[in-house]
């Protein structure tokens, strides 16, 4: 009889993930909901995390025929303590377990819902399901700033660090014996030539005599010859050569900029922060470096840190073109626009000293729209002050520029998948 | 298949090992050989026939993949499978469950898997339940002989794999996860239970497959030809002929064999539905034997290999800790109590059988006046090769038992205020509360008997089906859904009627097809 034993532990794991995916996409739709609301409901700092979903049981169950309750049934338990037979027991309720469980047994656990997790992976694969990078269209390779250097064959001129020896000692093996050949062909002739005369001739006669010392001559500069074909020529030299391929680039910079004035209180704060993050996350998808500027504004701008931009209070007036300014200037200073990505998203109640808005517009337009990929700005209140309506002047002129209004944490999402709907489905749309 | 004759007598121990096999918490390949070894040769003398055993170590992770395609090696991909992999790692992961120490596949050979977490003597445990109980159950019982095929499951998994994959690479994902669902739906309504299967290879099926593909179109065709072969003027008037002409109990294979507007794919999937399901057919019906009969041996071997020198004390302490947990049978109004332990019933049953053969009471050669004082070994092994849960209760609960367990029988009629107590374990009830359990387990009182009724040839093509109440217990709610799916298979109106003891139709339901 054949005995053995296997080591499985190695072979097949996760053999159930066809079977799981066969089950999100199932239930898709509720899990999507389930996602949005885990979105709106929870901590946007941590939303990359893994989230519980809860589905309905009755969308779940699987149904089969089976008995239900009624009827008339004899079930026999263990573990008689005090009955005699005719004793009369009074109906459990529904629901509940304990003595004389009647009717529990194959009318389901009394479990309410499912509830399974999905993971980080799956939660974000959902988060971010139909939605693409705005205008990712990428620069032209010419304008490609960035390098690398690929491998591509060899050369016969470059550094001495690149020196490829094997190759160039190939190729001088070769030169000597193709340039030498001619001579050594004739040189071994003559040296056989030589060797016969000397062998036949009898010693002293004069015709051989001259013989020899001709040959002899005529060995002595083949040798010569021969001797004086180079070991190594700068022709044998090989190199590695390398080229220089443009790569897309990789980084982006997020500004962040929002309004700290009085006017903007906790809740306002907070949406601007769900967007925020939301286009964070959103960029790590597609970038594989990302910087962020948080750039704050009353009267006047100032680049904080993350710490400060969402949680210090200041009170004033408001300023916008002052973080304008400032954005622009740190684009120039830190952030080429042919190295970087530049995206920009702005958060403000639409408070604005009104002499400055128009400003805003001139600076956005002018200075700042042609360096970034895209600009969003979100306007945390409802009423349109003359911020909004200068911005608006923008909506269709500038392609990388949209404008949205968000009052409410359920807002947010919708207005972010609104802002970076998928190219194809805005041409639907529009 | 061979049954060997069962030993009267356990053979005689070999020569007492030297010293007892290595107990370290940590297992390993060779401990485990040399456990085996010894295993092995304790159940010989005990002459268990098994299939060749193939033990496999598994992770956690890979137990949990087991349990999700219903404890088989492979399958086909299913949502369903996903959700019960979900709901077990969460489980698992909670620690609300542990994961079951084992799974035993009733294939040739038999597969077993031995969970990395476990220790030495848990292995050894395991063997012992699964290796070599479950085993000899698998090939001895006339349930598993009968309905299952050992030496084909696998290859035929495989092929239903492979072929659901194809369907779905060819019809789409939607087309045969909806198929799959109805035919789930009827999963346990696809056996035929007073007709033995054939046994076929997966050669032979596959052979056959295209011809039953053909077959199968041309008889649907013919049942539904609209040109009447030959004009009945007269004489059978049509609503007299019936079809089919007698109840069907086999709803799948009805469905298979005579769904109008199925594709041959359909049919196939249908089929291989229903053969899964005829697999797993005998486990439902011999849940307290199979158990039992794994317990009672695995108790039994670890025993024998303690007194024949071979196991330390901490090996016995620790797989009896486990043997315990496994047998415990709370009482009823316990906080864990949910109905009968089966691996206690079970184990306690066989248990006694032995008793009754070797020690028994006046109450005994009474009731089993052709068991008590006979060989224990034969009359183990007869009533394992020949019963099934309902039958073994019925014939095996012995008096003394009852009173061990204290059983008690209540009985719950909804026209009634309060439940009774019909019986309990008395000599007026001994018989009752034996009856009532053995009725327990019956698969017919378990499960709604469901029939195909009748088809409305000439008209709207209906389907009807009907539900014989058994002690006037009604169809649980679901029932629509389940109708839907029968619509979905049968594609024209389904109708359900339930009939009570009298005859009478209490409840009827129907369904349209969905046109999609």
């Amino acid at each position: 009889m054949l005995q053995q034993i296997i080591d499985r532990r190695l072979s097949g794991k996760n053999k159930s993930i066809g079977n799981r995916e066969r089950f999100l996409r199932r239930y898709k739709g509720q899990i999507r909901e389930a996602v949005k609301r885990a979105i709106d409901g929870r901590g946007i700092r941590d939303i990359e995390r893994a989230e519980d979903i809860t589905i309905p049981k009755k969308d779940i169950s699987e149904p089969v025929f089976h008995h239900g309750a009624g009827g008339s049934r004899e079930m026999v338990h263990p573990g008689n303590k005090e009955y005699v037979r005719g004793d009369r027991i009074e109906r459990p309720k529904d629901g509940q377990g304990g003595r004389g469980k009647g009717q529990a047994s194959d009318s389901g656990e009394g479990e309410d819902d499912f509830t399974f997790t999905l993971s980080k992976e799956e939660f974000m694969q959902v988060f971010f399901e139909d939605l693409a990078l705005p205008h990712l269209i990428r620069t032209q390779l010419a304008e490609m700033p960035e390098w690398k250097s690929h491998r591509a064959g060899f050369t016969s001129d470059g550094t001495p660090t690149n020196l490829h020896v094997v190759r160039s000692m190939r190729g001088a093996i070769g030169r000597r014996i193709a340039v030498g050949s001619e001579s050594r062909r004739e040189l071994h002739s003559l040296e056989d030539q030589l060797e016969a005369l000397l062998r036949d001739a009898p010693i002293g006669e004069k015709v051989s005599g001259e013989a020899i010392a001709a040959l002899q001559a005529r060995i002595a500069v083949l040798r010569n010859k021969v001797a004086r074909i180079p070991f190594l020529d700068p022709i044998d030299l090989r190199f590695r050569n390398r080229v220089r391929v443009p790569v897309p680039t990789s980084k982006a910079v997020m500004f962040c900029v929002m309004d700290v004035s009085g006017s903007m209180d906790e809740g306002r704060k907070d949406l601007a922060k769900r967007f925020f993050i939301l286009l964070y996350l959103f960029l790590t998808r597609h970038y594989e470096k990302i910087d962020i500027v948080f750039i704050r504004h009353h009267t006047q701008a100032a680049e904080v840190d993350e710490q400060n931009f969402f949680h210090a209070t200041e009170t004033g007036g408001t300023v916008v073109s002052s973080a304008l300014v400032l954005m622009e200037e740190i684009i120039r200073a830190r952030y080429n626009p042919s190295e970087w990505n530049v995206y920009g998203a702005q958060a403000s109640d639409g408070d604005n000293w009104h002499h400055d808005s128009g400003r805003c517009r001139e600076l956005l337009a002018e200075k700042i729209l042609p360096l970034t990929r895209y600009f969003a700005y979100v306007q945390v209140a409802e009423e349109e002050q003359n911020l909004w309506q200068e911005y608006a002047q923008l909506v269709g002129v500038a392609p990388q520029f949209a404008m949205r209004k968000a009052t409410e944490a359920g807002q947010i999402y919708p207005v972010f998948r609104d802002l970076f709907k998928k190219e194809g489905a805005q041409a639907r749309a529009a | 298949m061979s049954t060997v004759m069962p030993l009267s007598q356990p053979l005689p121990p070999g020569p007492r090992p030297a010293e007892r096999l290595p107990a370290p918490s940590d297992w390993t390949f060779e401990l485990i050989e040399d456990y085996h070894r010894v295993i092995r040769a304790t159940a010989a003398r005990f002459g268990l026939d098994t299939y060749p055993n193939q033990l496999e170590v598994i992770t956690a992770e890979q137990m949990m993949d087991a349990y999700a395609s219903v404890g088989m090696p492979v399958n086909y991909r299913h949502w369903s499978y996903g959700k019960e992999f979900i709901s077990t790692e969460k489980n698992y992961k909670r620690g609300a469950m542990g994961l079951a120490y084992e799974i035993v596949i009733n294939s040739n050979p038999c597969i077993s898997y031995l969970m990395e977490e476990n220790t030495m003597p848990m292995q050894a445990l395991v063997i012992a339940h699964a290796a070599y109980g479950h085993n000899s159950f698998f090939k001895g019982n006339y349930l598993f002989r009968m309905w299952t095929d050992a030496s084909s499951i696998i290859d035929y998994l495989v092929y239903a794999k492979n072929y659901v994959a194809e369907c779905e690479e060819r019809h789409g994902l939607d087309a045969v996860e909806a198929l799959l669902d109805s035919c789930h739906a009827l999963a346990n309504h696809g056996v035929d239970r007073y007709r033995r299967p054939s046994r076929k290879s997966l050669a032979q099926e596959l052979a056959e497959r295209k011809d039953r593909e053909h077959h199968a179109q041309q008889q649907v065709n013919d049942l539904w030809r609209t040109l009447p072969r030959r004009v009945e003027k007269d004489g059978a008037a049509p609503e007299a002929k019936r079809f089919p002409d007698e109840p069907q109990e086999n709803l799948l294979y009805f469905v298979e064999k005579n769904a109008p507007l199925l594709e041959p794919w359909q049919r196939e999937v249908v089929r291989i539905v229903r053969k899964v399901a005829q697999y797993f057919y005998p486990q439902r019906q011999t849940q307290v034997m199979n158990e039992g009969w794994a317990t009672f041996w695995h108790h039994k071997i670890l025993n024998t290999m303690y007194d024949d020198g071979h196991l330390t004390d901490g090996v016995m302490i620790e797989w009896l800790k486990s043997h315990t947990n496994v047998v415990y049978q709370p009482q009823v109004g316990d906080r864990g109590y949910s109905g009968l332990n089966p691996y206690a019933l079970g184990f306690a049953m066989y248990t006694d059988i032995r008793r009754i053969c070797e020690a028994p009471t006046d109450e005994d050669r009474d009731w089993f006046p052709g068991l008590a004082g006979t060989p224990w070994l034969p009359a183990l092994h007869h009533a394992m090769h020949n019963f099934k849960d309902e039958s073994f209760v019925g014939q095996y609960l012995s008096p003394k038992l009852m009173r061990d367990l204290r059983l008690f029988a209540i009985v719950d009629d909804e026209d009634d205020e309060e439940l009774e107590v019909s019986a309990i374990h008395d000599d007026a009830g001994y018989r009752r509360v034996r009856e009532a359990l053995a009725r327990q387990y019956d698969l017919g009182s378990r499960e709604p008997n469901i029939q195909v009724w009748n088809v409305n040839l000439r008209g709207d093509r209906a389907l009807t089906l009907r539900h014989t109440q058994h002690n006037s217990r009604p169809l649980a709610d679901g029932v629509q859904e389940v109708l839907k799916h029968v619509a979905r298979l049968w594609g024209f109106p389904v109708h359900l009627e339930s009939v009570d003891d009298d005859g009478d139709v209490t409840q009827r339901w129907a369904v349209e097809p969905k046109s999609d």
